[in-house]
């Protein structure tokens, strides 16, 4: 049985649908993203579970118990906001007890358990200070050990991590999912990043206009998208237009070369136009043994960063991207040239929706 | 020195001159109540009169309720409206104003015709029914500067993701604003207040026709009868206000609000 269960979501303002239908089962210490762009209905969902919105239909609840009619205060669930949402008047210490307060837990358990947070997440000796003595990231710590000290059932993060610089970014996320997994605490966390969801979760949401479009684990939402949306959302991909020529076989016509497309392709019908796409690191320079497909390209636009050379190139009228790494011993191929472009018929996706 | 710093210092020096001028003024004029000399014989006149100081008493308790009172209706109030019904926020703006539009003689009438001894709930009946009347119109006309002032300390805490911060670690309303929200706008709060006392320590109309004791019908009757003791009631009402200027900085300063938030 899930953990946390998320039925026939759906929220309305007005006339404006912004959930609908949306489930989700999550497992007990999983860690589970919600990722989409803005407007997608993400945050929603989000405050749906911790009780700051109502659902307009649906059900949510945890192992078992519906805590859809539940106020806030009653779900046991953490938050961690964007904007930290520290109160300025307490100290750190102050902040991250409030919660224990609330509950009549007695001082001592307090003092023992706000110490136990602060070294947690490896401000040990902050407790006297106040929150704008910190800064983003330490606040967005705090915010997180203030959430966790009350050992909520589920912990919901949303968008923790925007308001910081790229590099806290990282290191944070780090820290986050290290403490997730150390409590085992059950987690939904909310971005419009795709970075940030693949490489923390245990399982991705892509959502789109309210829906769930995908669920997965990062690799196969990356490898393997399911909608047109998801594969142009999560990661660069390039497109390309296909000919079926045996449906049956799939067997599809492309710059002049018969392709067999992987096995578990939906159903195609001969002679119609399809959309197939390939992640830039799918597509090398050069030529290759078979399977692979070599196809001719010219070459329009080289830029070197260094270790990495991005090429833009022109297959038949279709461009595409590709990134080669740099070898001492090459020089980079010239815009105007001709080239071969490489790549496994196994890695190409074909778009639905 | 540049002459933008020249022109700031001129102006800054016309300012003072023109507020601290007449009060140099009333203070020196009050100094002259013994022929030929200075002395401070219409301020004793004044702080020994029985009427001054049950009259400013009165006032001070007046305002201490009016304060309370209108912190406790305007503070939910506020929040509420910000938190919950952002859309309503023009309308309470336009009825906080109306104090400042409708005369407080209006107020008073339609006070006394509602409350008088011959109506359904007679407050003008006794003593301190006409206290409780008096109290209520105070806390309307001081309503335009209490409301802006909670309204103006409010907008500088996101108290929607606070409250909700709040909520998430388990806290119901009364813990909200008694411990987070009151406390963050200490400031405000603090300056309504004050206000609140300028306006009941000096307000006349309201408390002359309801024939209380206060201090503004106090200091109209003084003016009227007497020469030097007006004068020196005047500088002792600045004297009042700067202090309670002083006691709103002194009690921020000692707070356990962080600098930040000051």
């Amino acid at each position: 049985m899930a953990y946390l269960s998320l039925k026939g979501l759906q929220k309305s303002f007005g006339k404006t649908t912004v959930v609908e239908h949306f489930d989700l089962d999550i497992g007990k210490g999983e860690f589970v993203s919600l990722l989409g762009p803005s407007g997608c209905g993400k945050t929603t969902v989000l405050r749906m579970v911790a009780g700051f919105e109502s659902p307009s239909a649906g059900e949510i609840s945890i192992e078992g118990s519906d805590i859809t009619a539940l106020r806030p205060s009653q779900r046991n669930i953490g938050l961690v906001f964007q904007s930290y949402a520290l109160f300025p008047n307490l100290t750190v210490a102050e902040n991250v007890a409030f919660g224990l307060k609330v509950a009549g837990v007695d001082k001592s358990s307090i003092d023992k358990r706000v110490s136990e947070m602060l070294a947690m997440i490896g401000l040990p000796k902050f407790g006297a200070r106040y929150p704008f003595e910190l800064s983003g990231g330490q606040q967005q710590r705090v915010a997180l050990a203030r959430a966790l000290a009350v050992r909520p059932r589920v912990l919901l993060l949303d968008e923790p991590l925007s308001a910081l610089d790229a590099k806290i970014r990282v290191s944070l996320r780090r820290e986050i999912r290290e403490i997730q997994r150390e409590l085992g605490i059950t987690t939904i966390f909310v971005t419009h990043d795709q970075e940030e969801a693949l490489s923390i979760s245990d399982r991705v949401v892509v959502m789109n206009q309210g829906r769930a479009e995908q669920v997965g684990a990062p690799h196969e939402i990356y490898n393997r998208p399911a909608t047109r949306f998801v594969a142009n959302f999560v990661g660069t991909l390039n497109t390309i237009e296909a000919v079926v020529k045996d449906g049956n076989n799939r067997i599809v016509s492309l710059g002049g070369q018969d392709i067999r497309l992987p096995k578990g392709t939906s159903v195609l019908k001969s002679g119609e136009t399809i959309s197939l796409a390939i992640r830039p690191e799918g597509l090398t320079l050069g030529k290759q043994r078979l399977p692979a497909v070599t196809l001719s390209a010219r070459i329009e636009d080289v830029q070197f960063l260094g270790s990495v050379i991005r090429l833009r190139a022109d297959i038949e009228g279709q461009r595409v991207s590709l990134d080669t790494f740099n070898r001492q011993d090459e020089a980079p191929p010239l815009p105007g040239s001709i080239a071969q472009i490489t790549f496994q018929p196994s890695d190409l996706i074909l778009l639905q929706g | 020195m540049k002459w933008s710093k020249i022109l700031a210092w001129v102006t800054f020096t016309i300012g003072l001159l023109f507020f601290f001028l007449p009060l140099l003024a009333t203070f020196e004029f009050s100094l002259r109540a013994r022929r030929g000399v200075y002395s401070f014989d219409a301020y004793q006149t004044v702080l020994s009169d029985p009427q001054f100081r049950e009259t400013f008493a009165y006032s001070v308790v007046m305002a201490l309720f009016t304060i309370v009172v209108g912190l406790a209706i305007i503070t939910p109030t506020a929040f509420w409206v910000r938190l919950k019904l952002p859309r309503l926020r023009p309308y309470i703006e336009f009825i906080t104003l109306l104090p400042l539009v409708i005369p407080p003689i209006v107020i008073v009438f339609g006070y006394i015709r509602l409350y008088n001894t011959s109506s359904w709930l007679p407050l003008t009946g006794s003593a301190r029914g006409t206290d409780l009347l008096l109290m209520f119109g105070y806390s309307t006309l001081t309503l335009p500067y209490m409301y802006r002032a909670v309204d103006t300390g409010l907008r500088t805490i996101d108290v929607r993701t606070l409250t909700e911060a709040a909520q998430s670690l388990g806290a119901g309303w009364a813990t909200i604003i008694l411990r987070l929200i009151l406390p963050n706008i200490l400031v405000a709060l603090l300056s309504g207040a004050f206000l609140t006392f300028a306006i009941v320590i000096g307000e006349y109309v309201l408390a002359a026709l309801l024939n209380r004791p206060a201090f503004g019908p106090y200091m109209v009757w003084m003016g009227g009868n007497r020469a030097y003791e007006p004068a020196a009631l005047a500088v002792i009402a600045f004297a009042i206000t700067w202090a309670c200027m002083a006691l709103i900085q002194l009690l921020t300063r000692f707070s356990n609000l962080p600098k930040a938030q000051r």
